[in-house]
């Protein structure tokens, strides 16, 4: 077998063997005792050539029902949304995605500004003062953005308050952070879709070092900010905010609200679901807490001639500098994904971003009074953004096996993150569902709802 | 050469210009009062870049040519093994049966891509020698804590509730210990000795039953197999801990050893390293974690069953860690990953890191003569150099750095470990050439030259990039981190 990757031919070979002075490779692997020595052949399948690997893969590939084959009405944290063309055609330029983190910043200085940008476009969306260049997700990003609340106080504050309106997968991952320094997570419940802001309010105390609640929450509804802010603040704590920064086109930001800290994933900008990941967590804060932010920050500098070029900086937070005493241990991030979102963010720019966010808003309005004039009942009526409750009592599963048989890929069955939730589906609409298909959906919906 | 600043896309931006193309609104006009309440109504617009798409093109493409990727030329920066990233990878991870998935679809939908992850994880176990892999963490340092977390689930499990300290090697890349913090342990130092492995006598002394893992890259990041991890792990699980194996360093290794086999307990790779993810810039990578039967049960959730009836999610792990990740891990990285494996299969692979150690024992011989070579015996897939005998020419390691720029290439990993002074760690890797090689090591053994003849040239290096050598106290002290318009006296919009 040729591998085409692996340039040594038998002449290279011998001419280092003989520089180096050793009869052959093994001796170079001298140093590994005998007995760990692995003797055999790793049992894995023979090599492929290039024709055979793809057919292989668009086997495995054609074994997928994937969302741009059907409409779909599924978020939940992940969503369809049109990418401009533009972005893989950036995002595929080897000079990018071939490069490591930009150590080197003399001949770094694209990625190096992306990122920059990226900071940049960041804060305007959430009205804050710093952003950092990614993490690895929303959901770890919440966790750590508990993880800098804990540490930022002096008063070694332990616990987190958190409300039950955020991302379920988010909740799980912050209760397994928080179990690291022992942290306690406090749950608050919802009432009529809502964070029980009165129940925030009894829950505070000098202990707490952060409240997080989510923007739009995953429900679908917005969050009272201003009077969670004030409960989190009158004690003390930090207030962090995970919003979806697409609704930010139209939604103020939490920044205005008076966040200290508003995280979330950049998915909605440029970035296709693949699975759930790699997307793009984002970290932004107000300006107190520059020196916690966990994660890469590029800034603005000069060179020796004064012309204006980017580095790394403030690093002294970070774990090649200080090891056990970093606010983070994160190292590679998500930079190729944030490079996507900025782009896509250019493309829509300004009124671009705007408008799409509000093509959500309407679309996801008509949707839910044409499912609600079919005799459905809808569970959260209050404003939302691209996301509404429906009950179709029944097991959302089999309406969904229904659904799809009409073509349609159904919305989220909620019992599973809520058994209190049976018969709950949260449907999503993004710009890219037309009329014509959220009318389907609407007959096929009331078709299967109302079948035997 | 383009020496002038390059624009920020917010400076190109002009009022009315766009770059988007939205679907056409069926719906007609609605007044957005009537669908949201005025107090969530945004009233200040976010100033993002209003340009055409050609300019957003002029833009990237501009930026793209001011950065060294792999594909641009030599990047022999240890420790992070920037091997090259195969182009079909990229065609494959965008089939739509794997870049357009969601999540949350129901299982029968997506089988081909359970099947897919189900393979690279069973590839992964065998690979490592390790029982069960997890696809979740989305890079090497979410790994060590994922793994970790599971070292504290175990001996909480069986009621070791003091076992509060993870030793790392003073030689340990920062997120070993960084990552045993944000775990909840203490961080533990254990000396590097003259040969430039664990000193065993100090590993002794600083385990205890207090000792919850010992975290360990093998080949240690001086380039080096720690030859005494037998023992080593011994000492530690004789003590009642476990060993931790950062696999960073794995593309030295691929069917020689097994971490399995090297007595480790629980492992992680870098499937950005040593399999081929692409670097991204900075990312996105994937951090899968192996573990022995004996840890499995800690395995964060979900986990994935093959039945006879297909492949499903298996959440109910009344021991897992939890959740580590939202959804199933940096899956696009995986496909890359899982391809690279199907593409060499055994044999290729083992020949990865035969000829990944031949090449770093080659380069390392024809330096040694102009460097010093702290550790003068076989290296394993990367090796360390010390600047001190130019630093007496008042050369540093960071100029050489920068002088190396000049002849086209990303220099190595510098000052890291930081336990050698004036450190400089090069991985050249397999899919280098060797008259790659022979280029490189002239260009450094030039710098040597220049070193003794004309300082100059290297302390003021580089001399051909797009920008000088930029002043990262005045970023550090006045920090600059985004973008902000403002108008000078000629009502110029100036950054
Ligand atoms: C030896 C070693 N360990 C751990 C890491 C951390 O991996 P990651 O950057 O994927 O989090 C790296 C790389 O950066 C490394 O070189």
């Amino acid at each position: 077998m040729n591998f085409r990757y692996l340039p040594m031919t038998e002449e290279d070979k011998q001419e280092m063997l003989d520089y180096i002075g050793v009869n052959n490779t093994s001796e170079l692997f001298s140093a590994i005792p005998e007995k760990i020595r692995f003797t055999g052949e790793m049992n894995l399948a023979s090599p492929l050539s290039e024709p055979a690997l793809i057919k292989e893969f668009q086997k495995l590939s054609s074994k997928n029902e994937n969302i741009k084959m059907h409409p779909s009405f599924l978020g939940a944290g992940i969503y369809d949304h049109y990418i401009p063309s533009v972005v893989d055609h950036v995002i595929r330029r080897s000079e990018f995605y071939t490069a490591y983190t930009p150590y080197q910043p003399e001949i770094s200085q694209g990625e190096l500004q992306a990122i920059f940008e990226f900071q940049s476009m960041i804060c305007e969306l959430t009205g804050m003062e710093i952003a950092n260049s990614s993490m690895y997700d929303g959901a770890t990003a919440l966790a750590e953005a508990a993880l800098v609340a804990a540490s930022y106080s002096k008063m070694k504050k332990t616990k987190i308050i958190v409300s039950e309106g955020v991302h379920p997968e988010a909740l799980e991952v912050l209760k397994t952070y928080a179990s690291g320094p022992d942290l306690t997570v406090q749950q608050i419940p919802l009432l009529n879709g809502q964070t029980d802001v009165e129940a925030v309010q009894d829950a505070m105390d000098d202990n707490t070092a952060g409240v997080i609640v989510q923007y739009p929450n995953f429900y679908g509804s917005l969050e009272n900010l201003k009077e969670i802010e004030k409960a989190a603040h009158n004690y003390k704590s930090l207030f962090i905010v995970s919003s979806n920064p697409l609704a930010l086109g139209v939604l103020t930001p939490p920044g205005e609200f008076g966040a200290d800290i508003v995280i979330g994933d950049a998915q909605p900008f440029g970035i296709p679901s693949q699975m759930g990941g790699p997307h793009c967590g984002y970290f932004a804060a107000s300006k107190k807490l520059m020196r916690k932010v966990p994660g890469r920050l590029v800034g603005q500098t000069v060179d020796e001639d004064g012309r204006r070029g980017f580095v790394l900086t403030i690093q002294a937070r970070e774990q090649h500098i200080r090891r056990d005493k970093a606010t983070s241990n994160i190292c590679s991030n998500q930079a190729l994904n944030a490079l996507a979102a900025s782009v896509a963010m250019s493309a829509l720019g300004k009124k671009g971003l705007r408008q799409m966010a509000l093509q959500n808003v309407k679309n996801t309005n008509y949707l839910r009074e044409q499912v609600k004039n079919r005799g459905i009942n809808i569970v959260n009526e209050q404003p939302v953004f691209n996301e509404f409750i429906i009950d179709v009592k029944q097991p959302v599963s089999s309406i969904n096996k229904k659904l799809k048989e009409k073509g349609i890929i159904g919305g989220f069955d909620l019992s599973k993150v809520d058994s209190n939730r049976n018969g709950q589906m949260l449907v999503c609409v993004t710009e890219l569902r037309s009329k014509e298909e959220m009318d389907y959906f609407v007959k096929e919906l009331e078709g299967a709802v109302n079948a035997d | 050469m383009q020496t002038e600043e390059q624009a920020l896309i917010f400076e190109l931006s002009r009022p009315g210009r766009t770059g988007y193309s939205l679907p056409e609104d069926e719906l007609g006009e609605t007044d957005v009062e009537n669908l949201l309440p005025a107090q969530y109504l945004r009233t200040n617009e976010p100033e993002l870049p209003e340009v055409s798409e050609l300019q957003i093109m002029r833009h990237y493409t501009a930026l793209s040519s001011r950065n060294h990727g792999v594909d641009s030329g030599f990047y022999p920066l240890g420790s992070c093994t920037m091997k090259y990233n195969p182009k079909i990878h990229e065609d494959i991870a965008r089939m739509p049966g794997f870049a357009h998935v969601h999540p949350y679809q129901p299982e029968e939908q997506v089988q081909g891509v359970m099947k897919l992850m189900y393979d690279l994880q069973e590839s992964l176990a065998e690979i490592t020698g390790m029982d069960q892999v997890t696809l979740q963490p989305a890079a090497g340092a979410q790994g060590e804590w994922t793994g970790l977390m599971m070292i504290r689930s175990f001996h909480e499990a069986n009621g070791d509730h003091h076992r509060n300290k993870v030793i790392v090697p003073d030689s340990a890349h920062g997120t070993n210990p960084a990552s045993a913090s944000v775990a909840g342990f203490e961080a533990v130092t254990v000396r590097t000795n003259e040969r430039g492995l664990v000193d065993l006598e100090h590993l002794r002394e600083v385990t205890g039953d207090d000792t919850a893992a010992l975290m360990l890259t093998n080949p240690n990041t001086l380039g080096l197999f720690e030859d005494e991890i037998i023992e080593m792990s011994a000492i530690i699980h004789d003590a009642g801990g476990k060993l931790y194996y950062d696999g960073a360093n794995s593309n030295a290794i691929l069917g020689i050893t097994r971490p399995g086999d090297m007595g480790f307990d629980v492992v992680h790779l870098n499937l950005h390293k040593t399999f081929t993810g692409p670097h991204g810039g900075g990312g996105p990578g994937s951090g899968p974690v192996g573990v022995t039967k004996e840890l499995a049960p800690f395995l964060p959730k979900p986990i994935l069953i093959k039945s006879e009836t297909g492949y499903t999610w298996e959440n109910n792990r009344p021991h897992s860690i939890g959740r580590v990740k939202p959804y199933y891990g940096n899956f696009g990285i995986n496909v890359r990953a899982y391809a690279y494996i199907r593409t060499m299969g055994a044999e290729g692979l083992k020949k990865v890191s035969e000829y990944a150690v031949l090449n770093a024992n080659y380069l390392m011989r024809r330096l040694q003569p102009y460097f010093e070579l702290p550790y003068n015996r076989n290296c394993m897939h990367e090796f360390v150099l010390s600047g001190k005998r130019q630093k007496k020419l008042g050369v540093r390691t960071l100029d050489m750095a920068k002088r190396l720029l000049d002849f086209g290439y990303h220099p190595p990993t510098i000052y890291f470990p930081i336990n050698v002074e004036e450190c400089m760690m090069v991985e050249p890797t397999e899919t280098e050439s060797k008259e790659t090689l022979d280029e490189f090591a002239d260009a450094m053994i030039q710098i040597a030259q220049e070193a003794e003849k004309e300082p100059e040239i290297v302390q003021e290096a580089p001399h051909t990039t797009v920008i000088k050598r930029l002043d990262e106290t005045l970023a550090a002290r006045k920090p600059v981190l985004k973008y902000k318009k403002c108008v000078d006296s000629e009502n110029k919009v100036k950054a």
